[in-house]
């Protein structure tokens, strides 16, 4: 047996899940009714649980583009001050941190995806719900009660299927945001810790220690200007002594 | 023959096709039974293109049910098997 026949039958049995629920056969319209627009629901909810993560997801990237260039300064400041090893440690820095751009960037694209999907999906419910709705009673209008019944199943069977489909969509999409979410969650702790040098946060290791070389360097300024000063000082008083009264 | 492909909806297919069809499904079941991720993702994505370029999609207004279903094109050989497994149809 293929694989097109191994999830036809996936979705066959989804299709009879669906609807195990209904009391008796009469009844079975009214509640796929009632599941079609609960299903609408569903998707609807899935839209924007994926469009919130994706917000999320860029929230991050931003943060982390602000590092890598909060990073690229410090390494620059660092070569300056002659500090190489500085420099490197804030190139290494900013290397992992683009690895997690490139990460959060797969992350971003992939939801777009899920996004797109769902829409659509929305739409092909909606379109067959209504379609569903008025042919019922097209097909009950124009046709026996016998032949209008199997037109009728032949447009369940179609609903049934879409709604199984969707089901399985909105299940998929469901499944994806919630492990975005719990990635999101732990780089966030990650971005806390200040691994990735959260901007937010003021004074870290390098920024200490370029800000120790800041001063060293201007307390070797200040001393070198003193110096000069007292030593050329110092002779000028000497002819001042030498040039006064005796 | 009506194909859909889980998530993107249904389409009409000529019957001319399913050898076509049928030959790139074996290999998919294939790559199922031997775990290959790679074959997998290589031989859906082929079976998902030959629905499309020999199918026309099914109107949103239409009701109709499906002869054949394809999984949706970004399902990992991983997923794969776990929807196959719900239903006890994991190839032997």
């Amino acid at each position: 047996m293929g694989l097109m026949k191994r999830f036809f039958l996936i979705v066959k049995a989804k299709v009879s899940k669906l609807l195990d629920n209904a009391e008796n056969p009469n009844e079975t319209l009214d509640y796929s009714y009632e599941k079609q627009l609960e299903l609408l629901q569903q998707v609807r909810r899935g839209v924007a649980d994926v469009v919130t993560s994706k917000k999320r997801v860029e929230l991050q990237a931003e943060k982390l583009e602000a590092s890598v260039a909060k990073l690229d300064n410090q390494a620059r400041q660092a070569v300056q001050a002659g500090r190489e090893d500085l420099a490197r440690i804030a190139l290494e820095r900013k290397k992992g941190v683009q690895a997690q751009l490139q990460s959060l960037d797969a992350q971003r694209t992939q939801l777009e995806g899920e996004q797109e999907k769902l829409v659509a999906a929305e739409q092909r419910l909606t379109a067959k719900v209504e379609a569903f709705r008025t042919q019922k009673e097209t097909i009950k209008a124009q046709y026996t009660a016998a032949e209008a019944q199997v037109k009728i199943n032949e447009a369940f069977s179609g609903i049934s299927e879409e709604m199984a489909d969707v089901g399985l969509s909105v299940q998929r999409a469901e499944d994806k945001t919630e492990q975005m979410r719990a990635r999101a969650g732990a780089l966030d702790e990650l971005l806390e810790s200040g691994v990735f040098e959260d901007v937010t946060q003021s004074g870290d290791m390098i920024d200490r220690e370029l800000a120790k070389v800041t001063t060293e360097t201007e307390v070797d300024a200040e001393l070198e200007a003193l110096k000069k000063e007292i030593g050329a000082g110092a002779p000028a008083d000497a002819a001042v002594q030498e040039g006064g009264p005796r | 023959m009506i194909v859909r492909i889980l998530g993107h909806g249904q389409y009409r297919v000529l019957d001319d096709a399913a050898d076509e069809l049928n030959a790139i499904d074996d290999r998919l079941e294939q790559a199922v039974r031997t775990q290959d991720a790679e074959a997998f993702a290589a031989e859906l994505a082929a079976l998902v293109a030959a629905v499309r370029s020999h199918g026309q999609a099914v109107a949103d207004d239409e009701l109709l049910a499906s002869d054949a279903v394809v999984p949706d094109p970004d399902t990992s050989l991983e997923e794969a098997l776990h929807l196959l497994s719900d239903e006890g149809l994991i190839p032997d």
